[in-house]
């Protein structure tokens, strides 16, 4: 009999879709409408920090550098007030088997499939995530698929992605390349069904796990190289793995810095929109996916998501386009390493904070990525300029999503801005009162919920009013 | 004419999805074009550019579609010079 192939026969299939293909069963960890037991969804995948550690070390991954940058912190202290100008050090993620933290999150997926018994991994990324996946099966025996969305109706494709798609298959995974649109989540299930391989998704509790040791890492680093645990941790944040796992692994080091997210903004512009795919020059760490998914974790293609950026998100900053690209081309010419543009995020966004922070302060910046060609701000520029945006110098607060670029002409016109905290989390709230009737929730769904916002039940009944 | 050897590196396009078919929450410029695949393997069977075709994958897997490019390849590059990145870095900064 052959099986119903339609978008939505497809999307009704999901549950047991998921199932067979990770063999976790999200059914067991609920306990209200809107709750579930996340701490024991997190320890049920079995491994320890040390065992991720260990089993991180034979593929590869972690154990990466950590630099003080002293030229970019002297010249941010430069444009600051007297006695401003935190230290800023960059964990150079780059140095990841795959050249990115994802090789983090990709290793635990990759080894527990080979566990299983599962002959090959699929992930559904257009992003580092691909190629951390097809590095780490690659080194453990797997087939691996990687399904992107590449290009737009007029079939080109975006630098960047392109880039990740030819590292995908330098590491001998096959590429399915699709145009622009959500259904990339529908041909991910129906690939999963054909081939019966593990779903090595981005957002499933080995995932986060296997982020947990940078946090870790870059707490002992810190701590060993100035005596002192850092003050703010700045992280790039997408769909919030990054700053969850993170988090988690510095809290299991008793590390207690602020958490603080950066995204580049790109409000504006749609991320299922044709025409906009290819104004955007970022394709993550970017808003499109950072406040959404901040807002409601649970929009991915697991039951649900192990990454849930607001339990542990203190403040999260906003830069733009231009400014990224600026501190980009600064990394290179003031410390000497060419890194790329999507990493760098959170760079800018730290590079904006320290000035307001003492200099004996310490902020850490959590990642790089490689670079290369398509995967470089001069590529991207070059490309923005081919799609018709305008790309110069000036004060980058002038810039307009999707029309033009403005890279800033002095370093103090870095500035970034403060997202309101607040407004994210009641709209959290909103989020979860249309899966259910505030009304209705239970005293561990109200637990749940404000636990999941970083607040306590004052708060959330004070919260609910508003909405 | 145009035939493709059996065995040889290509890449096929397949439609997915028709326009009607799309999900039900595309914006409207996405909407109208139809959702498509691009998936390169090698060609199982001597065959002529631009007709349906079945190639086996990197991932053994097999796939039917439009053959499209022969021997497909990267062009990406880092770009034409965007001066206004020279400037940055040099002095002046502050």
């Amino acid at each position: 009999m052959t099986r119903d192939n339609s978008y939505q026969a497809v999307m009704a299939r999901k549950n047991e879709i998921m199932k067979s293909s990770m063999g976790l069963d999200y059914e067991t960890y609920r306990q209200g409408e809107l709750a579930f037991d996340y701490e024991r969804m997190m320890n049920d995948c079995g491994f320890t920090l040390e065992d991720i550690i260990r089993i991180q070390s034979e593929t590869k991954v972690g154990n990466t550098p950590m630099f003080e940058l002293h030229n970019l912190t002297a010249a941010v202290r430069k444009i600051s007030a007297p006695g401003k100008g935190a230290r800023i050090f960059v964990k150079d993620e780059a140095a990841n088997a795959s050249g990115s933290f994802k090789a983090r999150r990709a290793s635990i997926s990759a080894y527990v499939a080979a566990q299983k018994g599962y002959k090959g991994v699929i992930a559904a990324t257009s992003g580092n995530y691909g190629a951390a996946v097809a590095s780490q099966a690659a080194q453990r025996g797997l087939k691996c698929i990687i399904v992107q969305e590449v290009f737009d109706s007029k079939g080109i494709g975006q630098p960047e992605i392109v880039e990740k798609g030819r590292k995908c298959e330098a590491f001998g995974a096959e590429v399915i390349k699709l145009s622009v649109g959500p259904e990339l989540f529908y041909y991910l299930l129906l690939t999963l069904e054909e081939t019966g391989f593990f779903n090595a998704s981005l957002y499933t509790p080995f995932g986060i796990k296997g982020v947990e040791s940078l946090g870790y890492e870059l707490t002992n680093q810190i701590r060993s190289m100035t005596g002192k645990d850092p003050d703010a941790v700045m992280i790039t944040h997408a769909g919030g793995g990054n700053l969850t796992g993170t988090a988690r692994g510095m809290l299991a080091a008793g590390c207690n810095a602020q958490v603080i997210a950066c995204s580049v903004d790109l409000s504006g512009l749609h991320m299922a929109s044709d025409r906009d795919f290819n104004r955007k020059s970022f394709t993550t760490g970017h808003t499109g996916f950072g406040v959404p998914f901040a807002t409601w974790p649970d929009r991915t293609d697991v039951p649900r998501n192990a990454a849930r950026s607001m339990r542990y998100m203190d403040d999260y900053i906003l830069v733009n386009q231009g400014e990224v690209f600026y501190v980009t081309e600064l990394l290179a010419k003031l410390e000497g390493i060419e890194r790329g543009p999507a990493g760098n995020t959170s760079l800018t966004g730290a590079v904006s904070l320290a000035r307001e922070m003492d200099a004996d302060k310490i902020i850490v910046v959590q990642e790089t990525e490689y670079t290369g060609a398509g995967k470089h701000h001069n590529s991207q520029l070059s490309f923005a300029q081919k799609m018709g945006i305008e790309v110069r110098r000036g004060n980058p607060e002038e810039g307009v999503n999707g029309k033009s670029i403005v890279i800033p002409e002095r370093l103090a016109q870095v500035k970034g801005h403060r997202q309101d905290m607040e407004k994210l989390r009641i709209s959290y709230l909103k989020n979860a009162a249309k899966q259910l009737d505030p009304a209705k929730w239970s005293d561990i769904d109200r637990a749940f919920v404000a636990a999941d916002v970083k607040k306590d039940l004052k708060w959330l009944d004070q919260a609910l009013k508003q909405i | 004419m145009n035939e493709v050897k059996a065995g040889t590196w290509v890449e096929v396009e397949k439609i997915l999805l028709t326009p009607e078919q799309r999900a039900p929450q595309v914006p409207e410029d996405t909407r109208h074009t139809p959702y498509v695949m691009r998936v390169a393997g090698f060609l199982t069977a001597d065959a002529l550019y631009g007709t349906e075709v079945t190639i086996k994958t990197l991932s053994g897997r097999m796939v039917t579609g439009n053959l499209k490019v022969v021997r497909p390849h990267y062009t990406h590059s880092f770009g034409d010079t965007v001066e206004e990145l020279l400037t940055i870095g040099i002095g002046g900064e502050i």
